[in-house]
C-alpha cells in the first residue's frame, strides 16, 4: 500500500526549516507521499527512517539503465492514466548457430534516419548462443556485433562463457541475458561483478517470480525479464502479468522492465514479427528483437513507437521551417500551416498526394492544432507574417502565392495588408479536400 | 514462491454483434476482459478480420494483389477471391466510385454492385460508402433497402446523417449500422447516446472511432480505444459497449511509406512489402488497442494478422 502523507509526517522533524524547498514538514509529506519529491531532500530524516520510507516510496518498476537508455520507470498501465517515460527498444537478434549471422549484423546499420527530431535506429543487438555451438564461434560472434558500438545483450546460460563474452565486450553497456532457475547464482556473479544488467528467465511465471525473489535476496535489483519463447499466447500473458503484478498490484518482484524476442516466437517470418514487434510495443514489452530491421518493419514501427511513447500533456510538434514537397522549388507555391505533428503529417500528405508541388511553411504556433493555436493568438496574421520574413521566404523563394488553412480564412485581408506583394488564397477546411483543390488550383494556373 | 495473478474479468463486456444472413453469419464482440487478454478468461469472440475490396478495382500495381485477382476481372468476382482468402471472415465493399469529386458513380449503379458482390461471396458482408456525407446517406439508404433481410453491416453513420441511416438502415430495413467518430471518445458517446434516442438498439450497431495509420497521430486512435474498452468494462458503460470496428487498409496504403514507389525512395525497398508491414503493424496496435474487427487489403496481411490472433486465443 502506498504510504499516506500523515505516515510520511510522523518521520520528519516537524520544524519547518524549508531547508528541502518546501514551505511546511507537512506539505513536504504530502509531496513526497504523491511521488512528486524524494524523502532524502529532507536533511534531517534519520537514516532509519529514510531507509523504511524509501523502501515503501519507491516506484512500483524499476528504472534499468544500460548505457544512455532508461527502460522501464512507468507509473500507469494505459498512456491516458498519465503518461509512458521510457520508449521501448528495438534490438536485432543473431546467434552463433546461424549461417548468415555476420551478414545479418552488417545491416543493422541500413535503418537509421530522424523523424519529429528522434532518431530511429536499431538500439540494441542480442548475441545468442546455442548449446551445440563452439565457444570460441560465440566469442567471435560478440566480437563482430561489438564492431557495431551498440549495447548487446548476450544471451549464454553458461556461466563460464558468460564471463568470457562479458571481458570480451566491457567497453561497451551490456545486458547479460540467460539467468534461470538453475544457474541464477553463478550467472549473478558474472552480471554483479561487471556491474551489468541481468536478463532473467524462467519455464513458466511462477518460476520466474521465484528465481527473481532469490536474486533480489542476493541484493541484484539491476534486473530485466524475459518473457520466453515457448509460445506467442505465453509470451504476451508473461508481458501483460508482469506489467500489471508490478504497476496495478503494487507487487515489486515483478517491477521490472521486459525482453521480448520475436524471432524466437516467429522464426523466419518477418511479416509476423513484424505484428508480434507492433503487439508488444502497444502492450509491455522494454526490448523487442526480431531477426532484421528492414525499412519496411522500420517506418510504421518507429512512427507507432514515437505515437504512443508521447506525454498525452505535450503534444507532439515539428521544427518550424520550409518543407519542400513533391520536388518544390523556388517556383512553388507556398502553404502554411501549423506545428503540431498531427497537423503536420495529415496536411503534407494530402499534398504530396496532390502531386503538386508546394513549399509547406511550419511557423511557431506553439503545437496546437490550427483552431486552437489561432485561439490562443499563436497563429495569426502577425506570426505568419513575421515568420516568412524572419526566414527570409521572399529571398528563398520567388513564388508569391500562400495557401492559409480554411479554419482561419478571416485571417486573409490582414494577411495581405502584412505581406505586400502576396496572394493570400484560402485552402479548404479539411485536409482531405486539399487534392482535388490543389489539382484544380494547378491546372487553373498552368 | 509462487506468483500471484490477479485476472481482471468484467461483470460487464462488449455488447456481441451478430450480421450476415443465418448460415454465412459473423459475431463481433461479447468478450467481458480487456483486448486479447485471453489469459484472464475465453474470449467470447476472436477478432474478425475483414477484406476490402473497392468497386473501382483493386490496385494493379501491386504485384501481390495482381497475382492473388489474377483472372477475377469483374468486382463480384474479385470480391467472391477476396471471401476465399485464408483468414478472411467478411468482405468489405467500398463504394469509392460514389465519390462525386471522382466517378460520381450513380446510386442505381452501386447498389446493383452490391446486390452482384452479395450473390457471389458466401461470407457476412459490410458496405462502406465514399465517404462523402451526402452521396453516402442516400446512396447507403438504397443498399439497406436492396439488400433487406441479408442482415448487412453498413458503414458509416455519422452526425450529420445518423438520422437518416439510423431510422431506415436500423428501424425500417432491419441492417445493422456501424457510428463513425473522428477519435474523440466524448464525440463516439454521444453519436451513441443520439442513435439510441432515436430508437435505434445499442445491439443493433458497432463504432469505428476512426483509425490512423501508425506515425499518423497513432496515438489517438489507441488512447481513444483503451479509454473506450476502460469505460465500457470498469464502468459498464453501455453507451460504449459496441464492438469497434476499425477500417485499416485504407489508412495504411494511403500514407507516404506505402505510396512512394521504390524508385523515388530506393532505400526503403519494395513498396509492396512497406504497404504489408505498415498494414500488420497498424492492425495489431488496433487489435491490442481494442478493434472487435479489423479490414485489410492485401492477402498476406490478412494471412498474418488472423494467424497473430489465432496464436493469442
Amino acid at each position: 500500500m502506498a504510504l499516506k502523507g500523515l505516515d510520511i509526517f510522523k518521520l520528519t522533524p516537524k520544524k519547518n526549516c524549508k531547508e528541502c524547498g518546501s514551505p511546511t514538514c507537512m506539505a513536504f509529506s504530502m509531496k513526497v507521499a504523491q511521488g512528486a519529491v524524494s524523502i532524502d531532500k529532507c536533511p534531517y530524516m534519520s537514516q532509519d527512517a529514510i531507509d523504511k520510507l524509501s523502501e515503501q516510496t519507491a516506484p512500483p518498476m524499476k528504472t534499468i539503465k544500460v548505457g544512455e537508455f532508461s527502460l522501464g520507470g512507468e507509473t500507469v498501465m494505459f498512456r491516458h492514466d498519465k503518461t509512458f517515460v521510457s520508449r521501448c527498444l528495438y534490438a536485432v537478434a543473431v546467434c552463433d548457430g546461424m549461417e548468415d549471422a555476420e551478414a545479418r549484423l552488417a545491416k543493422v546499420p541500413q535503418v537509421d534516419y530522424e523523424r519529429i527530431g528522434e532518431r530511429m535506429h536499431v538500439e540494441m543487438v542480442t548475441v545468442d548462443h546455442c548449446s551445440d555451438q563452439p565457444e570460441d564461434k560465440y566469442l567471435a560472434l560478440v566480437e563482430k556485433a561489438k564492431a557495431l558500438g551498440r549495447p548487446l545483450i548476450l544471451g549464454v546460460e553458461d556461466a563460464g562463457l558468460a564471463a568470457k563474452a562479458v571481458a570480451a565486450a566491457k567497453e561497451l553497456p551490456l545486458v547479460l541475458n540467460g539467468a534461470n532457475e538453475e544457474n541464477y547464482e553463478a550467472m549473478n556473479k558474472v552480471a554483479t561483478d561487471a556491474g551489468i544488467v541481468l536478463g532473467v528467465s524462467a519455464a513458466s511465471l511462477d518460476a520466474l517470480y521465484d528465481t527473481v525473489a532469490k536474486l533480489e535476496g542476493l541484493g541484484n535489483k539491476n534486473l530485466i525479464l524475459d518473457v520466453g519463447s515457448a509460445s506467442i499466447k505465453d509470451a504476451f500473458a508473461g508481458a501483460v502479468k508482469i506489467r500489471r503484478a508490478a504497476l496495478k498490484n503494487n507487487d515489486r518482484t515483478f517491477g521490472y522492465p521486459t525482453y521480448v524476442n520475436v524471432a524466437e516466437l516467429a522464426p523466419g517470418n518477418s511479416h509476423m514479427q513484424g505484428a508480434l514487434a507492433s503487439l508488444f510495443t502497444t502492450r509491455y514489452g522494454s526490448i523487442i528483437a526480431m531477426d532484421e530491421m528492414d525499412y519496411a518493419k522500420a517506418l510504421p514501427l518507429y512512427g507507432l513507437r514515437q505515437n504512443l511513447f508521447t506525454d498525452p500533456q505535450k503534444p507532439m510538434r515539428v521544427t518550424p521551417g520550409i518543407y519542400p514537397l513533391n520536388g518544390a522549388d523556388e517556383n512553388a507555391i507556398c502553404a502554411t500551416t501549423v506545428d503540431f505533428a498531427l497537423t503536420y503529417f495529415v496536411v503534407s500528405g494530402e499534398l504530396e498526394r496532390s502531386g503538386v508541388p508546394v513549399n509547406l511553411l511550419i511557423s511557431d504556433a506553439g503545437g496546437y492544432s490550427v483552431l486552437t493555436s489561432w485561439a490562443a493568438g499563436k497563429f495569426s496574421a502577425n506570426t505568419i507574417a513575421n515568420f516568412l520574413k524572419e526566414n527570409d521566404i521572399e529571398g528563398k523563394i520567388k513564388n508569391r502565392t500562400l495557401l492559409i488553412p480554411g479554419k482561419v480564412a478571416v485571417l486573409k485581408g490582414e494577411l495581405e495588408a502584412n505581406l505586400p506583394g502576396w496572394e493570400i488564397v484560402v485552402a479548404p477546411k479539411e485536409a482531405v479536400q486539399l487534392v482535388k483543390f490543389l489539382k484544380d488550383l494547378a491546372a487553373s494556373r498552368a | 514462491m509462487p506468483f500471484t495473478d490477479k485476472p481482471q474479468v468484467f461483470n460487464a463486456a462488449i455488447n456481441a454483434l451478430t450480421f450476415g444472413e443465418a448460415g454465412r453469419e459473423l459475431t463481433l464482440g461479447g468478450s467481458n476482459v480487456y483486448p486479447l487478454y485471453a489469459f484472464d478468461a475465453p474470449l467470447a469472440n476472436a477478432p474478425r478480420v475483414g477484406v476490402e475490396v473497392s468497386d473501382q478495382g483493386y490496385e494493379k500495381a501491386i504485384p501481390g494483389l495482381a497475382a492473388f485477382y489474377a483472372g477475377a476481372e469483374t468486382i463480384p468476382e474479385q470480391a467472391a477471391r477476396a471471401a476465399a482468402m485464408p483468414g478472411a471472415e467478411f468482405v468489405c465493399l467500398k463504394l469509392d466510385s460514389a465519390d462525386p469529386n471522382g466517378d460520381n458513380a450513380s446510386v442505381e449503379d452501386c447498389v446493383a454492385t452490391v446486390k452482384a458482390v452479395y450473390e457471389a461471396i458466401d461470407k457476412p458482408l459490410v458496405v462502406m460508402g465514399c465517404k462523402n456525407v451526402e452521396k453516402d446517406t442516400e446512396l447507403l439508404v438504397k443498399v439497406a433497402e436492396a439488400l433487406q433481410g441479408k442482415n448487412v453491416l453498413l458503414m458509416s453513420a455519422r452526425e450529420e446523417d445518423y438520422k437518416t441511416l439510423g431510422a431506415s438502415a436500423v428501424l425500417a430495413y432491419g441492417q445493422k449500422l456501424c457510428g463513425e467518430s473522428a477519435v474523440d471518445i466524448n464525440l463516439a458517446k454521444q453519436l451513441n447516446v443520439l442513435m439510441s434516442q432515436l430508437g435505434v438498439p445499442a445491439a443493433s450497431t458497432v463504432m469505428n472511432l476512426g483509425s490512423a495509420a501508425a506515425g499518423y497521430g497513432f496515438e489517438y486512435v489507441a488512447s481513444t480505444m483503451d479509454r473506450v474498452k476502460s469505460a465500457a468494462l470498469t464502468q459498464n458503460d453501455a453507451m460504449l459497449q459496441m464492438p469497434v470496428v476499425t477500417p485499416v487498409g485504407s489508412e495504411a496504403w494511403s500514407v507516404k511509406e506505402a505510396l512512394l514507389e521504390e524508385a523515388e525512395e530506393p532505400e526503403w525497398g519494395s513498396r509492396e512489402e512497406r504497404g504489408i508491414q505498415m498494414e500488420i503493424i497498424t492492425a495489431a496496435a488496433c487489435l491490442a488497442s481494442g478493434s472487435d474487427a479489423v479490414i485489410l487489403r492485401h492477402p498476406e496481411s490478412v494471412k498474418t494478422v488472423s494467424e497473430m490472433i489465432s496464436a493469442l486465443l
